[in-house]
């Protein structure tokens, strides 16, 4: 029987939006807001940090609502969810930055919390300086950091410019030497929100295998990712949240594979109101959204290959001057495939009309056979109008891509492209310098 | 090669060449609890228990806990001063710069155009005397309520105890403060001005000057991390209040009605208590130190108080 380390009873966060700001119509309600305006906003100021517990107004967003959970001593625990489903709120809790509303967390040991690189770097100090900083803001004593120094420095790799400003670092450089002090950390129990997202390639593999090291030496550790593949190698257990509520826990396979599916599959509605994943306020609302072949019928199974139109309609109260939407492909781990968007090919929507249909043409799907699922958002002017997470999904079920019904293994492959094969033969012959001997023994 | 094959779990490397490590299948067996055993059991079991609820009431100061960041508190004291003059010619000599630049401004303005009245000692050093403590306690002010906005970044994302940030400020502006006595002093040589006696109760009315100046910085910095008006306000508010405290003028030109008053305000004491030690041109000032040292007291607590009771929202007004 392990002990429980850390044990969360009925824990529940409201925070309070900015509610929406009335519209003067005359001058007289002009004059009257503008007199009243400092006592409404001292009001509102005052709100931010009162809430009482039974207040049910529409500009409380409860991030999290009623959470039990109880962790027991050497787990490595991840959390999966959508952005804005509490899994950031609940470790911020869970580190102590910010107060539950209701509830109440117990925890035995030394917490460490990770909820980004390099807090409290500042750009004047330099790298050794900021190691300290650093290093004293996460919890250590200055003990510990001096008889770690060399080796945060080794693992970061930026021993040379240890006397220089850290302003005058790359943000590469920053990373890693961020990342290094986190790395020494000794805690009982560590906190990471999402700090893979970070650094190249070599560095992230470095992070992981460090993140792994702790995991394996039984200390407890809450992780908060979006990269599927990592929850799946360091986490034993996982728990997925949505809107704020616990709704699956357990094994890491099985909770990702349901969190994934969920993700896929509740696309039959995406446009009504009720959808989870949409967040709309606005004028403007998608209504409808589809995918053509290149037939030009509508389907939900594509060929690799062949040319693809995704169309969506909207109603907009009001015309609107400027419109923009992005749209994202993720295939069925829940990695981001491509990203479209309006913008990066200067295409601007000046009247927006009352309704429409704004499609895009694919030419040549990339996309190998797989699921895939379509997330979207508009805006006018820089502000969301409407985001559907789940707004399409689609199959691709045959490739004509490369001319042939050939496809690379899928497991080494999450996109197509174009290319050709090219032989020239060079015949070999004796190097024209008699000098140049390659194989020449030392001797 | 084991990173790596992890990080790419599908790659040539793992099936080619760490094959026997893990089992595709079963992609977690070694982390988790495994290691766990291997532990020292006799490990007593970790002291730290900490209660996570939500925050109501009033609280004093938990000093086991600043105990444990007294590390962090110092490495803060030396990055303030060391980044306020990073990037700058002369570096720590504006600490000195400011006071004295004042002083000379003053003296003219003050001391010859319109002939204010000095207790006695040339208005130079009777201002520079004044200046010293002022321009400690209007800088912790300033810098106070910047301070948490400055460090809004580090508030959302780490915990440590809040009242670390203000603090450090006051300990930052004691260099200054000191480095600013120093040429006190010597300007006090150069007049040939002995100190009297009373220069042994310098370490009271510096302990009054500082806990006046955390106890109204505390207020402040706690109100302006949700109401930035006071940050707007502080530069030309803490100018005003020089005018209630006798930096240019002797508390001597306050009608006597009002003087207990005044000593409200606990820089009137410090002031009035330096002009005394330093310079002599009074005995020490006790009704205005006592006065000034119950409201400083007063102040520093209040501010500890509502500053505990506010920093648990600062991460999210911040």
């Amino acid at each position: 029987m392990k002990d429980i380390v850390i044990k969360i009873e009925g824990l529940s966060k409201a925070y309070r939006l900015g509610s929406q700001a009335e519209r003067p119509e005359t001058l007289v309600q002009a004059t009257t807001a503008l007199i009243k305006a400092p006592l409404k906003n001292l009001r509102r100021l005052r709100r931010l940090d009162t809430f009482t517990t039974d207040n049910t107004s529409d500009d409380i967003l409860w991030a999290l609502k009623d959470i039990n959970l109880e962790v027991q001593s050497g787990e490595v625990i991840g959390f999966v969810g959508r952005n804005g489903a509490g899994k950031s709120t609940l470790l911020k809790i869970l580190s102590r930055i910010t107060d539950p509303t209701r509830g109440r967390i117990e925890i035995h040991g030394r917490v460490s919390s990770l909820l980004e690189v390099g807090t409290g770097f500042h750009p004047e100090l330099t790298g050794r300086e900021n190691i300290y900083m650093n290093g004293t803001i996460l919890g250590m004593k200055k003990r510990e950091i001096d008889e770690k120094f060399e080796q945060i420095v080794d693992f970061s790799g930026v021993s040379r410019f240890l006397d220089t400003p850290v302003k005058r670092y790359s943000s590469g450089m920053k990373v890693r030497l961020a990342f290094s002090v986190a790395a020494h950390l000794e805690p009982e129990i560590l906190i990471i929100d999402e700090v893979l997202a970070v650094g190249d390639a070599e560095f992230q593999r470095k992070c992981l295998g460090k993140m792994q090291d702790v995991a394996g030496s039984g200390r407890t550790v809450l992780f908060v990712s979006h990269n599927m593949a990592a929850v799946q190698n360091l986490c034993s257990r996982a728990i997925a949240l949505r809107n704020g509520e616990l709704i699956d826990e357990g094994n890491t396979k099985e909770v990702i594979g349901r969190y994934l599916s969920s993700l896929m599959s509740s696309s039959a509605n995406a446009f009504s109101n009720e959808n989870t994943e949409r967040q709309q306020s606005g004028p403007l609302r998608l209504t409808s959204g589809y995918l053509l072949n290149g037939q030009g019928s509508r389907t939900e199974s594509l060929i690799a290959g062949e040319s693809a139109t995704l169309c969506f309609e909207y109603d907009s109260s009001e015309n609107l001057d400027d419109l923009s939407l992005t749209f994202t492909i993720y295939n069925d781990t829940g990695t981001a495939i491509t990203s479209v968007s309006t913008g990066l090919k200067n295409f601007s929507i000046r009247q927006t009309g009352t309704q429409g249909i704004l499609s895009c043409h694919i030419p040549r799907c990339p996309l190998p056979l797989g699921e895939y699922r379509v997330a979207i958002r508009v805006a006018s002017h820089g502000r969301a109008l409407d985001q559907i997470g789940n707004a399409l999904r689609f199959t691709v079920e045959d490739s004509v891509f490369f001319g042939t019904t050939k496809v690379p293994d899928r497991q080494y492959c999450t996109v197509y492209i174009d290319h050709e094969w090219n032989l020239k033969k060079t015949i070999l012959k004796k190097h024209p310098n008699p000098q140049y001997q390659p194989h020449k023994n030392p001797s | 090669m084991l990173i790596r094959s992890r990080f790419c779990p599908k790659s040539i490397d793992r099936t080619q060449i760490t094959p026997p490590i893990h089992h595709p299948e079963d992609p977690m067996p070694k982390y988790g609890h495994a290691d766990t055993d291997s532990r020292k059991m006799n490990e007593p079991a970790p002291p730290h228990r900490t209660v996570i609820e939500p925050h109501t009431g009033w609280k004093l100061i938990n000093w086991r806990e600043l105990r444990e960041y007294k590390d962090l508190f110092l490495f803060l004291i030396w990055r303030n001063i060391k980044v306020r003059y990073a990037q700058s010619a002369i570096g720590i000599g504006w600490a000195v710069v400011q006071p004295v630049a004042t002083m000379i401004v003053f003296t003219i303005i003050f001391g010859r155009l319109m002939g204010v009245e000095s207790d006695g000692a040339p208005y130079a050093v009777f201002a520079f005397v004044a200046l010293v403590p002022w321009t400690y306690f209007s800088n912790c002010l300033t810098d106070g309520t910047a301070s948490m906005i400055t460090n809004a970044q580090i508030i959302s994302k780490i915990y440590f105890p809040r009242l670390i940030l203000p603090m450090a400020i006051i300990g930052a502006r004691l260099v200054d403060f000191l480095i600013a006595f120093v040429i006190l002093c010597l300007l006090l040589a150069a007049y040939r001005i002995m100190p009297t006696s009373d220069v042994l109760f310098l370490p009271l009315l510096v302990l009054i000057m500082t806990l006046s100046a955390a106890g109204l910085g505390l207020w402040l910095t706690a109100l302006a991390i949700q109401y930035r008006d006071i940050n707007y306000g502080m530069s030309f508010g803490v100018q005003l209040l020089m005018y209630a405290a006798p930096v240019v003028y002797p508390a001597s030109a306050i009608p006597e009605a009002y003087r207990l008053l005044y000593a409200l305000n606990p820089m009137v004491g410090v002031i009035e208590g330096f002009r005394a030690a330093l310079l002599g041109t009074r005995a020490l000032p006790w009704d205005f130190i006592l006065i000034g040292l119950t409201t400083s007291v007063l102040m520093f607590i209040s501010g500890v108080m509502y500053f505990r009771r506010k920093e648990h929202v600062f991460a999210d007004v911040a």
